[in-house]
């Protein structure tokens, strides 16, 4: 079993906390992990893409192979659309809606959508109202961790295991909101998936 | 022995960076100091250090001006019997190559191990050098790791070679191993070395007498050099019978791209592995006897690839980066990839959702951040450049390089640390009227405090903008080496004309004052300098939220 995800979005979004939250729980899941992140120039605001392997064999490439995704996890339209070249012919794109729109020359967003659902496995998730009901404006990475649990072969209770454990220190609350978004994003990724 | 919290836990698996294994090892090794500069991908070494150090206590660590200053710090632990690791980005050894080419000729006594984090595919930096070809001119050895748990074993081991042949090793990493996470498997630690002061002075003083002797020595060391490498567990030949002829050479994180393939191909290759330099020949002919055709896949230039073809004719056929119709099956730019390793062993590309599909995508290169301080300077800079067309600006490296986009385009150069004040002042030199250098805080405290002094012994006509934002916002908001209240003494204290020497702060409400200002500097015949400070909003608001944790502990104490 290996399971490549690219995982995407635009510096500063949370794409980073969104790879380590799976790759840990795939740990506890016992499974082997590779995790390149990103540093440096590319956070200031510009395209960022992190790779995420997961297998339960040794994994070789610290990079994701160009048509070895299954999933391209994003959290913003357009960046989503950036990594096709990486995704496998029965891959999934699953990506928040909402646009981040800091370029003069962004396209119509109904545009971006309509790309996306043209595809075999795109998916919208509304992740930014979700994570407003969640009560964490901030957790749309949340929610779209859940929206890629039933994608990804982890069990779900380990990646709430880990969302406890990376937001313990900010207090019952935000662990209260994160669970919530990733609980609203897994029931929308569920739902597309039926 | 008894229990100590110190003591790492060998027994389990951490999921570490490439950069925090060389950390760990550096620590498990027994170093007594680690110095560097930030720079990516190499800043995560120091941070992990930093925090460790912090933590125990158990040696020293810091951030240091620059990279020539921390190898000479190693160096000074180094001749009283310490160990040290200095860490860099790969342009950050040629800031260093001074000391680093010397030290191999010293006798060195602790262990000296430089981890120099190369960076293909320039990801976050202005070339793609090899740190290998440097090693090689120190006539050192390098190790090469292909993973994490690699990084963590050559770092350890490293210490060892460098206290054995008496040479500071290097330990060349890549972005991808750096920034990339595995599990990694800590060994017990070694105890540190004695620090005892009693260096002796003939392999440390570099008179032409001594310098002579010490190099001869060293040329002398090289056979058993190579002969470790030969044998050292780091590079691996494997040779089969059914190869189909065809013979692989991989280093470092070649490898791993090649066992991503190996699966698809319908005969497995002999291989070897090059982890550890100089060279293993012995090995390499070895594999060159046994196979009709060699494929060479390395990250970086082809430094193994080279030194096989030569110049005359290779009795088979070699197929790499550089060569002759057909032999070139990599790109000789950026990085190796699956993809691009898959070509060169003759595999199909495998299939992929199509690209076209994704439509015509603008791109999104990265910014300064909204309300980031630089953008106060880059909008007078811009006022100033609408009015006046003849407006040179020469710029420098950090987050202000961004400068250099639309809307602002508000530089002309960048060049290397420090470069923008030497450049200028040649600008102006050669009879420009109008020259600006801008350059950050951290930036002229590494290199630029040195060209400065050159513009102010001959009162060159340029003004410099140094764009104080408090802290190496790049790399992650490490904090500078001077505060910025010492900044300024610093400037003035070099003989800048106090009269000609203004600190402003830098506030959208402000852009105007400021430009106006700027334009009167510029039209001044000789040289002048304004600090724009304000701090950056990321290093701020990491800085509230440390005082709201502080605080929140200390009630929790109460
Ligand atoms: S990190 Fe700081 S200095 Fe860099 S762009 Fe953002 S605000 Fe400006």
């Amino acid at each position: 079993m290996k399971t490549d995800i690219v995982l995407a979005g635009v510096g500063g979004q949370g794409v980073l906390s969104m790879a380590a939250i799976i790759a840990a729980a795939a740990l506890r899941e016992g499974l082997q992990v590779k995790q390149g992140e990103v540093h440096g120039m590319s956070q200031r605001g510009g395209a960022v893409q992190a790779g995420l392997r997961l297998g339960d064999a040794p994994i070789h490439s610290d990079v994701v192979p160009e048509g070895g995704a299954q999933l391209i996890l994003s959290l913003e339209p357009v960046e989503a659309l950036r990594y096709l070249a990486w995704l496998a012919p029965d891959g999934v794109v699953m990506t928040a809606a909402e646009p981040f729109e800091n370029i003069p020359d962004y396209p119509p967003l109904e545009d971006i959508h309509a790309r996306i659902r043209a595809l075999n496995g795109g998916h919208l998730i509304e992740a930014a109202r979700l994570a407003k009901q969640a009560g964490s404006p901030r957790a749309t990475n949340i929610v779209m961790v859940g929206a890629a649990a039933p994608y990804l072969p982890i069990d779900a209770a380990h990646l709430e295991a880990e969302i406890r454990e990376r937001f313990r220190s900010k207090g019952a609350d935000v662990v209260e909101h994160c669970l919530r978004a990733f609980a609203l994003g897994r029931e929308a990724g569920a739902c597309i998936e039926a | 022995m008894a229990e100590s919290t110190l003591t790492p836990d060998t027994t389990a698996l951490q999921m570490l960076l490439g950069d925090e294994a060389v950390a760990f090892a550096a620590i498990d090794a027994g170093i007594a100091a680690a110095y560097a500069y930030p720079g990516t991908p190499s800043t995560e070494i120091t941070e992990c250090l930093l925090a460790e150090a912090e933590r125990s206590g158990a040696f020293h660590a810091n951030w240091c001006a620059n990279e020539k200053t921390a190898m000479e710090a190693a160096l000074g632990v180094s001749m009283v019997g310490g160990r040290a690791i200095v860490s860099m980005k790969h342009v950050g050894l040629n800031v260093a190559a001074d000391p680093f080419m010397n030290a191999a000729l010293t006798g060195l006594r602790g262990g000296v191990v430089v981890a120099v984090a190369d960076d293909p595919g320039m990801h976050s930096s202005q070339n793609e050098q090899d740190s290998r070809v440097y090693a090689e001119f120190a006539r050192t050895l390098c190790l090469e790791p292909g993973d994490q748990q690699e990084a963590y074993a050559m770092t350890r081991e490293a210490f060892e070679l460098s206290e054995r042949f008496q040479v500071p090793v290097v330990v060349r990493l890549v972005t991808r191993l750096c920034h990339g996470r595995a599990p990694v498997l800590r060994e017990p630690p070694r105890a540190k070395n004695p620090i005892d002061g009693a260096p002796d002075p003939r392999s440390w003083i570099l008179l032409p007498a001594n310098a002579r002797r010490l190099w001869r020595g060293l040329l002398d060391r090289q056979p058993a050099l190579a002969d470790y490498s030969e044998h050292c567990g780091f590079n691996t030949l494997v040779l089969r019978g059914d190869d189909g002829g065809l013979g692989i050479i991989t280093t470092g994180a070649g490898r791993n791209h090649y066992l991503e393939n190996l699966p698809d191909l319908e005969r497995a290759p002999s291989h070897l592995h090059i982890g550890a330099y100089p060279l293993p020949k012995a090995m390499i002919r070895r594999l060159c006897a046994h196979v009709e055709r060699l494929l060479i896949l390395e990250e970086g230039y082809p430094v193994v690839e080279r030194a096989l073809r030569g110049v005359l004719q290779s009795p088979l056929p070699i197929f790499g980066k550089e060569g002759g119709p057909g032999e070139c099956v990599l790109p000789l730019d950026g990085e190796l990839t699956p993809g691009t390793v898959r070509k060169a062993l003759g595999l199909p590309p495998r299939p992929t959702v199509d690209p076209k599909q994704a439509g015509a995508l603008p791109t999104r290169p990265p910014q300064l951040c909204e309300g980031c301080p630089h953008r106060d300077a880059y909008a007078a800079i811009s006022e100033l450049r609408e009015e006046l067309h003849d407006v040179v600006v020469a710029g420098d490296i950090g987050c202000y390089t961004l400068g250099a986009l639309p809307p602002y385009r508000g530089i002309d150069s960048c060049v290397c640390m420090g470069a923008s004040i030497g450049m200028a002042k040649g600008a102006a030199d050669a009879g420009h009227q109008r020259v600006l250098a801008v350059i950050g805080d951290s930036t002229f405290l590494h290199s630029g405090v040195t060209p400065l002094m050159d513009a102010v012994s001959a009162d060159t006509n340029m003004t410099l903008l140094i764009l104080d934002n408090q802290t190496v916002a790049m790399t992650g908001t490490q904090p500078t080496v001077l505060s910025d209240a010492r900044l300024g003494p610093v400037i003035t204290g070099l003989g800048v004309p106090p009269e000609h020497c203004h600190v402003v702060h830098a506030h959208p409400k402000h852009r105007h004052e400021f430009a106006e200002l700027v334009k009167r500097e510029v039209a001044h015949q000789g040289l002048s300098v304004i600090v724009v400070q304000r701090e950056c909003i990321v290093a701020a608001r990491r800085h509230k939220e440390e005082r709201r944790q502080q605080a929140h502990g200390e009630e929790a104490n109460r």
